[in-house]
């Protein structure tokens, strides 16, 4: 026990005590200077308002994604399912160079998504693609097959079942992946460093911004706005593991 | 042998042993009789050293246990669902607390094809348990405790897992083996028919607290309590405190004192013996056991109005 | 749920047609890319002096990382699902915390922590040790990143076989430790194993941690995927795509494991 602990302690407590503490370094009025600066502010709202938006989409994908992986039959399902874990497996700059080969300005289409927002979406849904198919599956595998037929012998249709019968058990499953995706995504960088082009106030997310400062020595902004970064994931992921919580009540 | 002397034991505000003591005779064969949640488990783990006690001692053999760990007890433990360690085959499973203590190779595969041989396991050896049914399983178990050859053997619901045909096998299996092994042999069940066929001493517990020592005869015939004698076989309910044996009642179609009015619902002419379900005068149902020359005599149909009293000397104490 | 064929065959054309878009499509096309000027210039592009120093620099990692958050992973779930003293579910939740903090963030954190004029800097500077900017810091970082996966892998795995296995031991007469190697150990080996698995990828893959620690200077603190951004950033196409290709082989071969072990844990 002492030793988990001792580990833990110093491995990732001190150093997250050190973020807290810098941010604080130049007095908290200077730290407020820096997270409120424009260009901070810019690269706050556009990770914030991209992360929520691309943990949506992979909320709606990732749950057909599970429906399909979990009840649907045929051949290919095996490698399609160990696919899903590529994100997990692959490196973050690996992935970003993947992307913007295929969807950039050397891609075989004649569009590019580099250098835009589309293209920090793009890589954000790759990196968190797994976290809701994951966290579905086994919920769906463990689903009672009697109840949905239950409804259909008293005239529901496939939507009416989905909507009123299957959904409300997988929700609490489905929020719980959303909120790990989007933790994943407030932070993300190695991904989105290439495809963005990094355009402060156009393409510059959160995580590169911190970077940015780190690397010109403005290590308290980067403390700062690193806090702020640790709160918004704190804040939104005990949102969304209490719509979590409160759906598992409701579900039964 | 075993002492347990005064001990008690808590869970969390919730006493689950109170008091208790128990005399195990060396080389005997004990049941722990109790329903669920009485606390019989957990006396047999502290036996073992599985769980330690609040207050109270545990002596084996004339040493005091109580502080000493389940390694070093000598005890050897056989679990409801056999616990059985899934990554070995049946050989390293026997031969598990051997190489424990290190024992010479040799002397390792004699032992193991010996025990082998007495449970009846020996085309099995290299088998994984997973590919035996429950009844092997448990005497692999069996074989598995016996091997480092225990001053003690304690068994924990040890058949409650399997289905009827091959709980009453292993029954007699169990008892022939007692009688081979000569372990002093300690087992927890809440079959009171297994405690009273296969045990010669049976300890009843209720809510942690042990209600009658005894011969299986000593508790049929003469139980300390209402509780002990409902528990150990069935029983008529004449009163509030009144419990006697279905067959230690006689029925009168005169009225006599001592007895209670009841109405006669329904005679059932099982195979050896016949069952009469009466309504009592204030409304509770009984059944009385009559064999069939009582039944004969008299002739009873439902509609009946006849007075049931317990026959004399026949009673359990007060409730 | 009694679909029709046609919802049946939309839902699966959407799924296959995203799944492609966003995954399988982009990793084919950099295979192709990457072999599209000949196996000879990959060949020749990952073995420059800087690649290989790279990669071992990449698998340096791994080999500390890997061995101190397994042991760590098996040791932690030992203390939260057998352990009976308080505190143990705060430490579960700590364990998470790498799950959600950026990866700048963490390397910004070992910087306050050990750079020049960090908490602890100074002191390791004046014994002649250099973390950030070098080998001990990204190592850090690395076991940082990677600390979760062997203990949330373990716990399900120890929940799941419960203590009956190890009392049986207990009352054989074995010790602690007898119990623990011979019959916890192997009973959590699938667990252990499919924990390592993610360990390793993530300690191969991380970016971001190592990338604020090391400095990137080049032939001296690049691991491979920081190699295959500097590659980028010279417009060495071809180096950055062979070195991109050879960790997305990597990873598929991790997937390959995964896909194995993932039943055998199940089913423990």
């Amino acid at each position: 026990m002492g030793i988990v602990t001792l580990y833990l302690s110093v491995i990732v407590l001190l150093p997250l005590a050190a973020v807290f503490a810098k941010a604080g370094d130049n007095g908290l009025s200077a730290a407020w200077d820096v997270i409120t600066s424009k260009e901070a502010l810019a690269t706050l709202k556009l990770t914030l308002v991209v992360s929520l938006i691309v943990t949506a989409i992979n909320g709606v994908f990732g749950t057909i994604i599970a429906w399909v992986l979990v009840r649907d039959r045929f051949r290919g399902k095996g490698p399609l399912n160990a696919i899903i874990d590529l994100p997990f497996a692959l490196p973050t700059i690996v992935a970003g160079l993947t992307l913007l080969t295929l969807y950039g300005p050397k891609g075989p289409f004649g569009f590019s998504v580099a250098y835009t927002r589309i293209g920090v979406a793009v890589a954000l849904l790759f990196v968190t693609l797994p976290f809701v198919v994951r966290s579905v599956q086994p919920v769906m595998m463990e689903l009672d097959p009697d109840a949905e037929e239950a409804a259909a012998s008293l005239g529901a249709g496939s939507f009416t079942i989905f909507r009123r019968v299957i959904l409300p058990s997988l929700l609490p499953a489905i929020l719980g992946g959303m909120a790990l995706a989007f933790a994943r995504a407030i932070g993300e960088f190695g991904s989105v460093v290439l495809i963005s082009g990094n355009l402060p106030f156009k393409t510059e997310v959160a995580s590169v911004f911190i970077f940015g400062q780190i690397e010109s020595g403005g290590v308290s902004g980067a403390a700062a706005v690193s806090v702020v970064l640790l709160l918004l994931a704190l804040v939104i992921l005990t949102v969304f593991n209490g719509l979590s919580r409160w759906s598992l009540r409701h579900a039964r | 042998m075993i002492e347990v002397r005064d001990v008690t034991k808590h869970y969390n505000g919730f006493t689950a042993l109170e008091g208790v003591s128990l005399h195990v005779p060396a080389g005997s064969l004990t049941a722990l009789l109790g329903p669920s949640g009485s606390g019989k488990s957990t006396l047999l783990r502290v036996i073992a050293g599985l769980e330690s006690p609040d207050g109270g001692q545990v002596l084996i053999d004339d040493d005091d246990a109580t502080a000493v760990p389940p390694r070093r007890r000598g005890v050897g433990f056989v679990f409801q669902h056999y616990a059985p360690f899934k990554h070995m085959t049946v050989r390293s499973n026997i031969a598990f607390g051997l190489k424990v203590r290190k024992r010479p190779k040799a002397e390792i595969r004699e032992r193991v094809d010996e025990l082998l041989a007495l449970v009846h396991l020996e085309g099995w050896a290299n088998r994984y348990p997973a590919q035996l049914s429950g009844g092997q399983r448990q005497r692999m178990a069996l074989a598995r405790a016996l091997a480092v050859q225990p001053r003690v053997l304690l068994l924990d619901e040890p058949f409650g897992a399997l289905d009827a045909q091959v709980r009453e096998e292993l029954r007699i299996w169990l008892r022939r083996l007692h009688d081979e092994v000569h372990v002093t042999t300690v087992f927890v069940t809440h079959d009171q028919e297994e405690a009273m066929d296969v045990a010669e001493q049976v300890a009843v517990i209720n809510e942690g607290r042990i209600e009658q020592i005894g011969s299986p005869r000593e508790l049929y015939e003469s139980p300390a309590n209402a509780f002990v004698m409902e528990f150990v076989g069935p029983v008529t309910r004449l009163g509030d405190d009144e419990v006697v044996r279905p067959h230690d009642v006689s029925i009168e179609t005169e009225p006599v004192s001592g007895g209670r009015e009841a109405l006669v619902k329904r005679v059932a002419h099982l195979s050896f013996e016949v069952r009469v379900e009466l309504a009592l005068d204030d409304g509770r149902d009984i059944w009385v056991q009559l064999t069939r020359a009582q039944a004969e005599e008299l002739e009873l149909e439902p509609g009946h109005i006849v007075w049931v009293r317990p026959m004399a000397g026949r009673l359990a104490a007060a409730v | 749920m009694p679909a029709n064929r046609r919802t049946r065959i939309g839902l699966r054309t959407v799924a296959l047609g995203y799944l492609g878009l966003l995954l399988a499509f982009p990793v084919a096309f950099v295979f192709y890319r990457t072999f599209e000027n000949g196996l000879g210039a990959i060949w020749d592009a990952l073995t420059t002096p800087n690649a290989i120093h790279a990669l071992e620099l990449t698998l340096i990692m791994v080999a500390v990382a890997v061995p101190l958050n397994t042991a760590f992973g098996v040791l932690a779930a030992l203390v939260i699902v057998r352990g009976r003293m308080p505190g143990r579910g705060f430490i579960n939740a700590i364990i998470d915390l790498p799950f959600a903090i950026s990866p700048v963030v963490v390397g910004l954190a070992l910087f306050l922590l050990y750079g020049r004029q960090g908490w602890f800097g100074s002191w390791f500077l004046d014994q002649g040790i250099q973390i950030i900017f070098s080998t001990p810091g990204m190592i850090l970082a690395t076991v940082f990143v990677s600390l979760p996966f062997v203990v949330r892998e373990v716990i399900p795995v120890l929940r799941e076989i419960g203590t009956t296995q190890e009392e049986a031991a207990s009352t054989l007469g074995a010790s602690p430790w007898q119990t623990f190697w011979r019959v916890t150990l192997p009973a959590i080996r699938w667990g252990v194993a499919y924990g390592v698995v993610l360990t390793t990828a993530r300690a191969l893959g991380e970016f971001g941690a190592v990338s604020v620690v090391s400095g990137k200077i080049l032939g001296e603190t690049d691991t491979l995927p920081l190699y295959v951004e500097q590659r980028f950033q010279a417009f060495d196409l071809t180096g950055a795509y062979a070195a991109s290709a050879l960790l997305a082989a990597i990873a598929l071969a991790t997937l390959l494991l995964m896909t194995k072990l993932k039943p055998r844990e199940a089913e423990t």
